[in-house]
């Protein structure tokens, strides 16, 4: 789930910018496709569209208040982040949706393979990964988001529609944002109002220690994979040694820092 | 000169006005850019001179005033429009992203896509194809880098303005422009740049320079382009004037009107 999010993170950070707003984006997904599900009777099927198209809506309003307005990403998504934290827990009612029909919590069911148990959301998430990493490398589009991160001017000047590029990458991550809500509802079992609000910077912990630069151009998605296992199996190793749970937010805090520095250290020594 | 008068300039603008609030860039400008001619652009600080080049270049829309291309009017709205008529500007600083190679900032804006399915339907670049051409656009001007797919921040200041001009030079059907092309460069690389420039030419496009360093105007600019106050007030040759008498037009120190306008 974090590392869905954190494909969309990493796409947004790509063009120097960041997204405050996903986890709560992806939780209010949550809460829309399952109460349509639950307690409008709708089709499953539509109820999940609907709440991706939910999540994709905001990643529009994103982009727009980042390319029209040119509003800082950051006051943005923190404007956003509140917005729909509000409006998660004004629909739910501040209640958690059970009873949720099979399609919407799919991709918690596992299956085995090799000995271990895999969820089709984690399935999903390296899938999307993999498609991301495709786009960005080979395709016009991707290479244009690295440009625009890289020197905006410069892409503009070459050509690139800059500010399409900039909605488009706000539009695909808000996407994403709610594939990762209905692949947390699978996990969870529940729409539950409060799961995922932490998604933000778990995301961008995620891609920071993955690697990619938050003054943008630089990085890769296959990076930020591997930032998720990091920081996934960092605190799944400390909770399976009984660390307790508020020492795991320091070592990765202290993780995030390291990997930081060791970025900027590396680069001023090339410079 | 009166041979190259009679000829019809490649780009031609009369009468540019350009305000911004009460300050007037550019009033009453004319210009002229023959087939085959280095021209430079002189004139002191707040001449107008850059304001000149990003109207030719599509950067600026001018109040008013026309611009000819081959004798058309033409009015370009934005960079884009003027580099699908064939200029091309190499802009001082902000030209290519340090991060990516130099391949992918030649081809920076007009990627090659691959011709099956998936280049027209994915948009997928056909990566070996621009690499190869990159190859050959910096061979032809003689830029000595290693690798086209060395990041264009591992290069040198002198390097770098090879790949902007290599990519100007790559695409520009009829026109170059380069703002200051040497201004943050060594004497070396300096050098360097102008036998590029002076590639260019050979190659038959002609190039129009900004540049504040007398010396390597006189040293390679067929003519001169002399601006004070937002307009044009002379045209002039290496050979017609000294560097003393170009420095006293750009100042206003001598009003004597030279072969154009």
């Amino acid at each position: 789930m974090v590392g869905i999010l954190a494909i969309g993170q990493t796409l947004i950070i790509l063009t120097a910018g960041v997204d405050l707003s996903n986890g709560s984006v992806m939780a209010f997904g949550t809460i829309v496709m399952t109460k349509l599900a639950v307690m409008h009777g709708m089709n499953p099927f539509v109820a999940i569209a609907l709440g991706i198209a939910a999540c994709l809506g905001f990643g529009v309003l994103n982009g727009l208040l980042v390319t029209v307005l040119r509003l800082p990403p950051f006051i943005v998504t923190l404007g956003t982040l509140n917005i729909a934290f509000a409006l998660t827990h004004i629909t739910s009612n501040e209640e958690t949706i059970a009873n949720l029909p099979d399609p919407v919590v799919f991709f918690g069911n596992t299956f085995h393979f090799a000995g271990t148990t895999i969820t089709y959301g984690a399935v999903l998430a390296v899938a999307l990964t993999l498609l991301t990493w495709f786009v960005l490398t080979k395709t016009v589009a991707g290479r244009h988001v690295y440009a625009t991160g890289n020197n905006p001017d410069a892409a503009r000047l070459a050509g690139v529609r800059t500010r399409r590029v900039l909605l488009g990458v706000y539009a695909t991550a808000g996407l994403l944002y709610g594939i990762a809500a209905l692949v947390l509802v699978g996990r969870t079992g529940v729409g539950d109002p409060q799961a995922g609000q932490s998604g933000n910077l778990d995301s961008i912990t995620a891609v920071v220690v993955g690697g990619t630069s938050l003054f943008g151009g630089r990085g890769s998605v296959l990076g930020t994979l591997v930032g998720t296992l990091i920081v996934g199996i960092f605190r799944n190793g400390l909770q399976l040694m009984g660390v307790p749970a508020i020492y795991q937010f320091l070592i990765t805090g202290v993780l995030v820092i390291l990997a930081v520095a060791v970025d900027q250290l590396s680069r001023r020594r090339q410079a | 000169m009166s041979a190259v008068e009679a000829r019809v300039p490649v780009l031609e603008a009369r009468g540019l006005v350009k305000r911004y609030g009460v300050v007037i860039a550019l009033d009453g400008a004319d210009f002229d850019l023959y087939p085959g001619e280095i021209l430079a652009l002189i004139g002191d600080n707040g001449a107008g001179k850059s304001t000149l080049i990003k109207t030719l270049s599509g950067a600026i829309v001018p109040d008013r005033g026309e611009i000819l291309l081959n004798g058309t009017p033409v009015h370009f709205r934005n960079p884009l429009e003027a580099r699908r008529s064939g200029i091309e500007t190499v802009y001082q600083d902000l030209a290519l992203a340090p991060a990516l190679d130099i391949a992918e900032n030649l081809f920076l804006g007009r990627e090659v896509r691959r011709r099956d399915i998936i280049g027209t339907l994915l948009r997928v670049t056909d990566r070996p194809r621009m690499l190869r051409e990159a190859r050959a656009h910096i061979a032809d001007l003689k830029i000595n880098v290693r690798s086209m797919k060395q990041p264009v921040e591992t290069l040198s200041g002198g390097q770098r303005q090879g790949v902007a001009v290599a990519r100007a030079a790559a695409f520009a059907s009829r026109v170059v422009i380069m703002d200051e092309p040497t201004a943050a460069l060594g004497v070396r690389e300096s050098g360097m740049v102008l036998d590029l420039i002076r590639e260019v030419r050979a190659r038959g496009t002609p190039v129009v320079l900004i540049s504040h360093n007398m010396p390597q105007v006189f040293e390679i600019a067929d003519r001169l382009h002399v601006m004070r106050l937002g307009r044009r007030v002379a045209t002039i040759t290496p050979a017609s004037h000294t560097m003393t008498e170009a420095v006293a037009l750009m100042t206003g120190a001598s009003s004597f009107h030279g072969t154009g306008g």
